[in-house]
């Protein structure tokens, strides 16, 4: 078999994949009568048109990556985070914190104090996680989706207490329960005129290169693939297996908290309830449809940009309501997780393979 | 159901990246016989068993039974067609019963809404009557011995109405009794049915088989009668020179005791004590043979000696240093290797590359990383060398270690343990799988380890080898030590009786 053919084989795959879960998604657009052709393209163009445009899509991709960055390091040392949502949540808080405690810090130093906390908060939240599992056995499955209503609440009793803004307290104020515009030292560059887009981009890109690097540059990212890949062999090998399964959920965590930090530093520059907008969930599929690598991950974390955008524009455009996107994500696990089993699958390549010379074989005899 | 009277299989040839597993082989077996299928590791046996399995597809070539051409899209064919193989690893699921694992392949008790275990457990009780297969159908996998889950692999094959069987290396982890049992049960079924016995073990080959095929580089080299060739002749034509097992014919040395294991009792994963107030010492530059039926406390010990298991009494003193219960990391660090039993899921990562397996404990030193930086020069340029000098048969270095040949894994694993220069070596059952030529070259690397001065605990169930290695030898009967004696002192007939639980002095 040659490589070319296998490096053909799998991307076929992938676009069927894709084009099946585009197929499944027609089918429900068909059943709630939308106009299916002008769905997609709105959802896959419509978001590519303009400069703003563009720079939203890429807006969502930043927490998006970093999340799923986090969620790839546990994932490969064998301990699966569906807590990312959570973790960010304590991010916020922790930022939050800071500014509002420490306004008058110069911007050099409030940002990066402000980002280390909330990777310190998001930590935390991961830590317990770990471990629980580590020592105790807990599965992460359930501990992460506790500790997520924990936050929930802990985040809602914050913004409503402590951290509510002093404004909203007041006769003129709606009691929104949000904490009050954060001082400006803590405020991220915005770099393209008129678009929210941030340096927080920038943060991304730079860990998504820290991560490989940690991954597969460092005997700390080889004993922890080693834990995930092969817990029996790594501890034989004497790599402490829970030690290396605390410290991943850990990252993971502090990744979610510093996407935590950088939405509320560089997008809305305050806390206030749903920010965190299911991307500790979404992570989960990007860090998935970008194979747990970096190198995946961030195109996967834009094309889920694209998404979010997209089909927050077909609502306007074409009537299509935006929980369309919870339903494509669904779909697209669904789908990811098939596609993976059929990668896997040797045989089903052999018989792809045999059918692939027979025509190949075939086919000068029928042009001679 | 129709007898297989012939199986050929034509000018089958199977191409992996980089390896051409099996080049045009064409061989053919009658009704009634046993063909032994025999060759180095990676000469591609199992390949070409996993072909006749409908596991793989050959690139070219044909299958004809009973003259007509057969086609095996998947192993379900192949059952259909009346084949029924035993694999290298067992395929059992540890956490069932033997019931239930016959009863997943076992389509006959399969209803839309119910799975008739009776029906599953009348046919195990059937074919174990008839073949004189004891087995218990109410036992769970992880409860049985080796052996036990090869008998039950064999009854499981048997009970899907198998008339032709593929035994894949059946006797490399069986006790040298339940080897002879096997090759007497196999003998009687010759009758009923053919047989394609693959082994590294000449004896068991002469004894058993009528025809003889050899592969090397997957090709065939030789076919032949069996009864025709002196066991010397087919080791010379398997590995291409004489191949002579090395012999320790050095003077004991009198160094200073190393290990010493004092009282220790450690329990089993059952919860009895599998090791009761085991007490050994090992010297600096001696080999010390620990004979004994497996399952009387040899796995237990290893890993309580490596820190993988608890000890609840004694002390293992190495180098001084009391090491029960310290951490595997610490361990290793004070100069302990250790070749472990279970070569596929514990002493490899089947993911990660033939290099990356190399350097498994040896990530920190400064040798392969700088700055917690890995040295990637040095782990290819480590693998590169270990590949060739310990003959590892793979395309290149970064093939995942997991689509090794069984032998070629331990291979791996023995150049990771020997080269990592220990100061103490545990060997569990090293040569297990191994060929003949690369069982020689292993154990003149032990002996070399011994000259060089460490000392080393050999755990084995094979006399030869005990027996041409030890300077020492300790028999284990039911976690405690019958008696260690000298080599002189030792042969094959007082190590059985020893084996056997009866104390020497008794049978004097
Ligand atoms: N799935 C696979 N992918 C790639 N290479 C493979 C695969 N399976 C086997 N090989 C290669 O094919 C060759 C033959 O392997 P095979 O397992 O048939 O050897 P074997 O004769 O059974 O050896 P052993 O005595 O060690 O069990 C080896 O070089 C091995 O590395
Ligand atoms: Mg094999």
């Amino acid at each position: 078999m040659t490589r070319q053919f296998k490096l053909t084989y799998k991307f076929t795959i992938i676009i069927l994949a894709i084009l099946a879960a585009m197929g499944i998604g027609s089918i429900i657009l068909l059943a709630i009568g939308a106009d299916v052709t002008k769905t997609y393209l709105v959802i896959l163009l419509e978001p590519l048109k303009s400069t703003l445009q563009i720079s939203e899509v890429l807006l969502r991709a930043i927490p998006l990556s970093i999340i799923a960055l986090g969620i790839s390091v546990a994932y490969r040392s064998g301990i699966i985070n569906i807590g990312a949502e959570g973790q960010m949540m304590m991010g916020i808080l922790g930022t939050t914190m800071v500014a509002l405690s420490l306004p008058t810090l110069p911007k050099i130093i409030l940002i990066p104090l402000a980002i280390l906390t909330g990777a310190l908060f998001g930590g935390l939240w991961g830590f317990i996680a770990g471990v629980l599992r580590a020592k105790l056995g807990v599965s992460e499955l359930l501990s992460t989706v506790m500790l997520n209503y924990i936050a929930a609440q802990f985040y809602t009793f914050m913004l409503r207490g402590p951290f509510l803004d002093p404004a909203e307290k007041t006769l003129g104020g709606a009691g929104t329960p949000q904490s009050m515009r954060l001082t400006k030292n803590l405020w991220l560059t915005r770099f393209i005129p008129r678009t929210r887009l941030h340096t927080g981009l920038f943060i991304a890109l730079a860990l998504a290169v820290l991560i490989y690097l940690l991954l597969w540059k460092t005997d700390f990212g080889y004993k922890m693939r080693a834990s995930g890949a092969s817990g029996r062999a790594a501890r034989y090998g004497g790599i402490s297996v829970g030690w290396y399964l605390v410290v991943s959920m850990v990252i993971s965590g502090a990744f979610a908290g510093i996407a935590g930090a950088i939405e509320v530093a560089g997008v809305h520059r305050r806390a206030l309830e749903g920010i965190t907008a299911g991307y500790g969930f979404s992570g989960i599929v990007v860090a998935l449809f970008g194979g747990l690598s970096p190198i995946g991950i961030i195109p996967a974390s834009f094309f889920f940009g694209l998404l979010i955008v997209g089909s927050d524009m077909t609502q306007r455009l074409v009537g299509v309501p935006a929980n369309m996107i919870n339903v494509l994500q669904g779909i697209i696990i669904l789908v990811i997780v098939s596609t993976k089993m059929i990668l896997a699958d040797p045989y089903l390549m052999e018989r792809v393979w045999r059918w692939y010379q027979r025509h190949c074989k075939t086919k000068p005899e029928v042009e001679a | 159901m129709q007898k297989i009277t012939s199986l050929r299989m034509e000018h089958i040839t199977k191409q992996f990246p980089g390896t051409l597993a099996c080049d045009d082989i064409t061989f053919s077996v009658g009704e009634g016989e046993i063909l032994a299928l025999v060759g180095e590791n990676g000469a591609g046996k199992t390949t070409l068993m996993n072909i006749l399995m409908g596991l793989y597809q050959s690139d070219e070539g044909r299958i004809l039974i009973n003259g007509e051409e057969v086609r095996f899209r998947n192993p379900n064919d192949a059952f259909s067609a009346g084949l029924g193989m035993v694999h290298q690893q067992y395929m059992l699921i540890a956490n069932m019963t033997v019931v239930e694992n016959i009863a997943l392949g076992y389509k006959e008790a399969w209803s839309p809404v119910k799975l008739d275990l009776a029906k599953v457990r009348a046919r195990i009780v059937e074919i174990s009557e008839k073949y004189g297969l004891a087995v218990d159908p109410d036992a769970y996998i992880w409860q049985l011995s080796v052996g036990e889950q090869q008998r039950v692999e064999l009854v499981k094959t048997l009970c899907l109405g198998a008339r032709f069987l593929i035994l894949d290396e059946p006797t490399s982890a069986l006790t040298p009794q339940e080897t002879d049992e096997l090759i007497v049960l196999l003998k009687r079924m010759k009758s009923e049915l053919s047989i394609i016995f693959i082994s590294h073990k000449l004896q068991e080959v002469k004894n058993l088989c009528d025809k003889l095929l050899i592969l090397r580089h997957g090709a065939v080299v030789f076919e032949g009668e069996t009864a025709d060739h002196s066991m010397g002749d087919i080791a010379a034509l398997m590995t291409g020179h004489e191949v002579e097992l090395p012999v320790n014919k050095e003077e004991a040395c009198n160094g200073t005791v190393v290990l010493d294991i004092r009282n220790l009792d450690v329990q089993s994963d059952r919860g009895f004590l599998a090791l009761d107030g085991f007490n050994l010492s090992i010297r600096c530059g001696e080999i010390v043979g620990l004979a004994g039926v497996s399952g009387n406390g040899q796995r237990e010990l290893a890993e309580a000696i490596n820190g993988l298991r608890k000890v609840e009494r004694g002390e293992i003193l190495f180098y001084g240093e009391d090491i029960a219960n310290k951490s595997p990391h610490h361990i290793i660090e004070s100069g302990m290797g250790y070749i472990p039993e279970e070569r596929n899921t514990e002493g490899i990562v089947p993911a990660f590359s033939l290099k990356e397996n190399l350097i498994l404990k040896d990530t920190e030193r400064d040798e392969f990383s700088a700055h917690h930086f890995l040295k990637n020069k040095a782990i290819e340029a480590n693998a590169t060398d270990l590949r060739v000098k310990f003959d590892i048969r793979s395309p290149n270095t970064s093939v995942a270690a997991g689509s090794l040949s069984g032998g070629n894994i331990q291979k791996v694993i023995l150049a990771r343990e020997i080269s990592r220069r220990p100061k103490f070596l545990l060997a569990v059952y090293p040569i297990r799988g191994l060929d003949l030529g690369a069982a020689e070259f292993i154990h003149k690397q032990l002996l070399e380890k011994r000259r060089e001065g460490i000392g080393i605990l050999l755990i084995s169930e094979e006399l030869d080898e005990i027996l041409d290695l030890s300077d020492r030898v300790a028999v284990i009967f039911k976690g405690k030590i019958q008696q260690v004696l000298e080599r002189k002192d030792a042969n094959r007939r007082t190590l059985g009786i020893l084996m056997a639980g009866v104390h020497d002095d008794q049978t004097v």
